[in-house]
């Protein structure tokens, strides 16, 4: 809502120390908040001055326009007293006319630097300015011209145009409604500077409501308590607007249209009550307000052909609808440039339709927006009256006999408040007499008894219905400033959860292993699955869809996080990284097979069972990690060469947190897009199956314009956190001396070392401590399709040195186990 | 041997070691000196051959003799040990300014550090870390809030809506969390109070993508429900909060706004951290104001406490929630929030493991 300060001021005699800077501090105290201060000379630098058409020497050119070669009488704001020679395309005013004058130097909105240059072959020191060139509107693109006393020449023009004018734009919330008028704002300046006078503009003495008014029928007074109707004949289509209405409306931020409209929109900013003008010759008989039928339809005055639902408030007369009720008139009845009689509507409506209608039919306007929030019930008549007063005033119209005035203001519901609640609440000390006070200082009636107090809100309060509601007011008065800053009680808490400590302790060791956290959005579509290679059947294609995604092609949230850290990885490669290794936590969506999740009442906690069929209606949201490796994992340097990411490093992250959570994870062959089908593990931990890690598919990489062999893991951490060790029980290690055993065997190729590793424990038996894997070997010595394994055995017992031949029987058994499980035979 | 050709051999061996340079040179001394076919070992063994009376003398002198040379042989090799010892040390001086990036430094992304130092300044006054789904019923995100079906914050503008899996024009109640709020309602729905809860998290609205905008953002909000709770509380938490993350004597103020969910409801401004609101007029991170605007607080609506099953006779509260990427922008002087987004290991490294 934009304000000018003068317009304020009209309302209210605020103290003339008050500087613009202190109101808007005091309103923003008081809940207005200031957004802005404008000035209407915004982007307008001087000397801008009153001039004087002496002479206008229309001069053709080649180019078909007609330019004009005048000369001007600036005074001596020219610094010469000499006349300004000027040329100006314009032709809408005559030698004597009183102009606005832009000298040189000066700079107009757009930062347009004037200065004296040759044109159509004139030396043109100046420019002769349009309303739209001085950022007043749009509509005309005439020059102005200035009224015959508007000042002598060279008069300075930013007063003579308002242009000195302050405005000030606020930030309305939704319980405040009263705000989106000057009435409104005005009342607040006076709440917030005491001893001053307000002057209610809705506060005036209206005619009668009398049998001669428009016959107006009501038929759902629920929607439409109060219809008041005047009328307004002889008015003159073509008086102009005057400029000072003109200029306020523009500052509030309204487009003059047409005297007879921008009266109604006038009033409007003036008391918050939107009104509707008709044309009264073309109404046809009774007006009267019902609930449309569904699939009824009408052209709003926009244009647009809408069709209607049961719920829409709409204003007929015998020729069908003639409106859609508080929300937008409609085309047939619009008053036009030729309208002479008017019919005045004020109407109040109930603000939950106006919304549903709003929202129904996307129409968003400054009377909707109002009548949305809540409007002023009694003042429709008052409203009716000034429209109908200005209209005479300044379009020369008769007020016609008859007023009509339909139903009655519903009256505001009554609040209990104990005197204590403020203080309570706030934590300020705040005594009854202040309570009381404030109350009354917002307008309220307030009947105050030995317990506590009755208090009847203001009409132009709709939003007050609540014992809490009332707390608000009166802190805001009292000064939110004055709440103290006192810490509540230390509350027992029970520190982090174990999930919550799990998560960091993951981010942590992959952090440690040089691997960069990102934070991708969860948006994809099938063109990202696509990329990824996954077939039309793959689990992750079943997504959960947006109903109002903001791209087409990235319509559902996720079920896997590679998307998001391919693509961040890709980036860094693009931009010159050598190699990246980045990593995702996110929860992602698969859906559930349920219908809509219910939607329950508020009075009361929904029970149970309805609270379980809430969240079973939820899609299953695991939380994933994705890590991607590309290009370089070690660098090269004077140590050596470098080392490119593989397979093995995406498993090998895995098994290292396994590590960290004190679980063994151990990887199969599988084989998954978006992986190498021969470079592929699920990661498994008993039978859980965690994800799946390995080298990219080649096609994926050079989709994706990763590195060749970049790889990458996802796997599900609530799995591996739900696997995670509580306590760790206490090793014990014996500090006897270790034997060591070298072990070489051959398999089939296709044997994998982890089955060989696993015959070798259960064969060495109890004395081994430990088995590693030191060397694969392939070759022409061991022949096409097998491959030789080198293990280095350790043997250690708890209560002695073993002998040779104790180590050797062990190794000679783990080698026998092996060749009996895995056909291994020791070279 | 003759008593002075032993000691001539002595004074020979001795200079000799005097004027062994290195190891090597000592050690060819030691066998010409002190070796088996050295002059003195073969001195030694002539005694045997004297006549009796004589030996003893003999047996003195070249004993004497020879003990002199080992004893200079082992200083000297003392020496030299020492002085190749040293040498090597030298010899082996690396440059030191050579690169040791090897494996490039990882790093968490700050809002996952920002969220937990948050975090951490709550659980220590005793406050617990709550969490919800980011998918979520819309009967959570909304109604149980106090954000009745006609509240503007529902139209398609701001929310992001799931489709039906039943078809268009079913309505899924189900919807991308607009704030972390739903996290108050399930904690308020599950547990008694007193409820001292903090919920960091990601959330939605259906913004367009620029500098300052993003579909996908993150929020912190608090909830403290007992008895008794005041606005003064909030204050003091709220101080607390701020003093902890932008440092000592760095203060909030509220100002009248309005939350659904809260009432009275305030907006809260930081105490420009920068210029402490003394040098305002220049400084860029509160661009002249001397504060910041940070989130939106206020007194939990009864009308929340009764649909969420917590008894608003006895029981109060407050809550408050900001921006975690907003606070992270300008704790960190970032002008684009983009930058959070994009996964340029440029920018996160910078903020390394913890913030
Ligand atoms: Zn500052």
């Amino acid at each position: 809502m934009k304000a000018p300060l003068s317009w304020i001021k009209e309302y209210v005699d605020l103290p003339a120390e008050v500087t613009t800077e202190q109101l808007t501090d005091r309103l923003t105290d008081l809940g207005l908040k200031l957004e802005a201060i404008h000035s209407a000379a915004d982007g307008i630098t001087g000397p801008l001055v009153v001039g004087k058409v002496l002479t206008m020497d229309p001069e053709p050119q080649k180019n078909g326009k007609t330019i004009n070669w005048c000369t001007v009488d600036v005074g001596d704001a020219n610094g010469t007293g000499e006349p300004q020679g000027i040329v100006c395309g314009a032709h809408n005013f005559a030698p004597g006319d009183l102009v606005v004058v832009i000298l040189p130097g000066g700079v107009l909105p757009g930062n347009f630097e004037i200065s004296a240059r040759k044109t159509y072959g004139h030396l043109s020191a100046g420019m002769i300015c349009s309303a739209r060139e001085l950022g007043l509107g749009e509509d005309h693109d005439g020059i102005i011209v200035l009224p015959a006393d508007a000042g002598a020449p060279g008069t300075d023009a930013f007063d003579v145009l308002g242009l000195r004018e302050e405005v000030i734009e606020f930030e309305i919330n939704p319980d405040r409604a009263y705000g989106l008028s000057l009435r409104g704002i005005a009342r607040e300046a006076a709440l917030g500077f005491d001893g001053t006078t307000y002057r209610d503009p809705a506060l005036r003495a209206t005619p009668a409501a009398d049998a001669a008014g428009y016959p107006v029928v009501v038929d759902d007074a629920a929607g439409c308590p109060v219809f008041v109707a005047r009328t307004v004949t002889g008015f003159d289509p073509a008086a102009l607007t005057p400029a000072w209405l003109a200029e306020r409306i523009t500052h509030a931020g309204m487009r003059p249209i047409s005297l007879a409209v921008d009266i109604t929109n006038y009033v409007m900013l003036e008391t918050g009550r939107p009104i509707h003008g008709y044309d009264l010759d073309k109404l046809q008989g009774t007006i009267r307000v019902r609930r449309a039928s569904e699939g009824e339809r009408m052209t709003t005055l926009d244009g647009a052909e809408r069709t209607l639902s049961a719920e829409d408030l709409v204003v007929t007369d015998d020729s069908g609808i003639i409106g859609l009720g508080g929300v937008m008139g409609g085309e047939t009845t619009e008053m036009s440039d030729v309208t002479t009689n008017i019919l005045v509507e004020a109407a109040h409506w109930d603000a939950t339709s106006m919304f549903r209608t709003g929202k129904r039919h996307k129409i968003s306007s400054e009377a909707g927006k109002r009548n949305e929030r809540g409007v002023d019930p009694t003042i429709c008549e008052a409203a009716a009256d000034r429209v109908v007063e200005l209209l005479v005033e300044l379009g020369g119209g008769t007020v016609a006999p008859g007023v009509t005035v339909v139903g009655t203001p519903p009256a505001a519901p009554s609040v209990r408040i104990d005197y204590d609640l403020p203080a309570r609440i706030s934590g300020i000390a705040i005594d009854s007499e202040t309570v009381v006070a404030d109350l009354q200082a917002i307008g309220a009636s307030v009947d105050a008894d030995a317990d506590g107090i009755t208090v009847t809100p203001p009409p132009w309060r709709p939003d007050i219905t609540d014992p809490f509601d009332l707390v608000e007011e009166v802190v805001r008065i009292v000064g939110y400033d004055q709440v103290p800053s006192v810490l509540p009680r230390e509350a027992a808490g029970r520190g982090l959860t174990r999930p919550q400590r799990l998560r960091r302790r993951i981010g942590r060791t992959l952090a440690g292993a040089g691997c960069v956290e990102v934070v991708s959005f969860p948006f994809v579509g099938p063109a990202s699955f696509d990329a990824l290679g996954l077939p039309a059947d793959d689990v992750r294609r079943k997504t959960v869809l947006l109903a109002n995604p903001l791209s087409a092609e990235e319509p559902a949230y996720t079920t896997t996080l590679l998307p998001g850290v391919l693509k961040a990885a890709a980036r860094n490669i693009g931009r010159g990284a050598p190699g990246v290794a980045l990593f995702e936590t996110g929860t992602v969506a698969f859906p559930v097979d349920r219908g809509p999740a219910p939607i329950y009442g508020v009075d009361r906690r929904p029970d149970v069972a309805e609270l379980d069929k809430l969240y079973e209606a939820l899609p299953r949201q695991p939380l994933h990690l994705a890590v991607v490796l590309a290009g370089e994992r070690e660098r090269a340097g004077w140590w050596g060469s470098g080392r490119e990411a593989g397979w093995s490093d995406a498993i090998g992250l895995v098994r290292r947190l396994g590590e960290e959570l004190g679980v063994t994870v151990e990887p199969r062959r599988a084989v998954l897009m978006p992986w190498h089908p021969g470079r592929c593990a699920e990661l498994t931990v008993g039978e859980v199956v965690l994800g799946h890690a390995g080298e990219l598919h080649p096609q994926v990489c050079a989709g994706l314009g990763l590195p060749a062999r970049s790889a990458a893991l996802e796997i599900d951490l609530d799995q591996l956190m739900d696997l995670a060790t509580v306590v760790v029980p206490g090793p014990s290690f014996s500090s006897f001396p270790v034997a060591k055993e070298d072990v070489a065997l051959v398999v089939d190729a296709d044997v994998p070392s982890a089955s060989v590793e696993a015959a070798l424990r259960e064969g060495a038996g109890d004395l081994l401590e430990s088995v590693r894997l030191f060397d694969v070997y392939t070759g022409e010595q061991i022949g096409e399709g097998r491959k030789s394994l080198a293990f280095a055995l350790r043997f250690r017992a708890t209560d002695r040195t073993l002998t040779e031949g104790e180590a050797g029987a062990a190794r000679d058994a783990a080698v026998a186990r092996a060749a009996e499980v895995v056909g291994a035979v020791q070279r | 041997m003759q008593p002075e050709e032993v000691d001539a051999a002595r004074d020979a061996a001795l200079a000799a070691i005097a004027a062994a340079t290195d190891l090597d040179d000592l050690k060819r001394v030691r066998t010409e000196h002190a070796g088996d076919r050295s002059p003195l070992a073969l001195a030694n063994r002539e005694i045997g051959a004297l006549p009796p009376q004589a030996r003893k003398e003999a047996g003195q002198r070249v004993g004497q003799a020879r003990g002199a040379v080992n004893q200079a042989l082992a200083a000297r090799q003392e020496v030299l040990d020492a002085e190749q010892a040293e040498r090597i040390l030298v010899e082996e001086t690396v440059d030191v300014t050579l690169t040791t990036d090897r494996v490039p430094a990882g790093a968490r992304h700050p809002i996952t550090t920002g969220s937990e130092l948050i975090a951490d300044i709550f659980v220590a006054m005793g406050w617990e870390v709550a969490e919800g789904p980011v998918i979520e019923a819309e009967w959570l995100n909304f109604d149980a809030l106090n954000l009745g079906p006609d509240h503007p914050a529902r139209t398609m503008q701001d929310t992001f809506w799931t489709a039906s899996p039943d078809g268009a024009g079913v309505e899924s109640g189900v919807v991308l969390r607009t704030h972390t709020s739903p996290v108050q309602a399930r904690t308020m729905l599950t547990r008694t109070p007193p409820i001292y809860v903090v919920c960091p998290g990601r959330v939605f609205r259906t913004d367009e993508y620029d500098a300052t905008h993003s579909p996908m953002f993150h929020q912190v909000e608090g909830l403290a429900i007992d008895e008794g709770i005041s606005m003064a509380h909030l204050k003091g938490t709220l101080d607390h909060f701020a003093s902890q993350l932008f440092g000592e004597g760095i203060t909030t103020r509220f100002r009248p706004s309005y939350f659904p969910f809260t009432e009275p409801s305030a907006e809260v401004d930081l105490r420009c951290f920068v210029c402490k609101g003394e040098d305002a007029a220049t400084c860029r991170t509160c661009r002249g104001e001397g504060w910041i605007e940070w989130g939106g607080c206020g007194v939990v609506n009864p009308r929340v406490l009764t649909a969420c099953g917590v008894d608003a006779d006895r029981y109060t509260g407050f809550a408050f929630g900001m921006g975690i990427d907003r606070t992270l922008m300008f704790r960190h002087g970032l002008s684009d929030l983009r930058a959070l987004f994009e996964g340029d290991i440029r920018f996160t490294t910078a903020f390394g493991t913890e913030l």
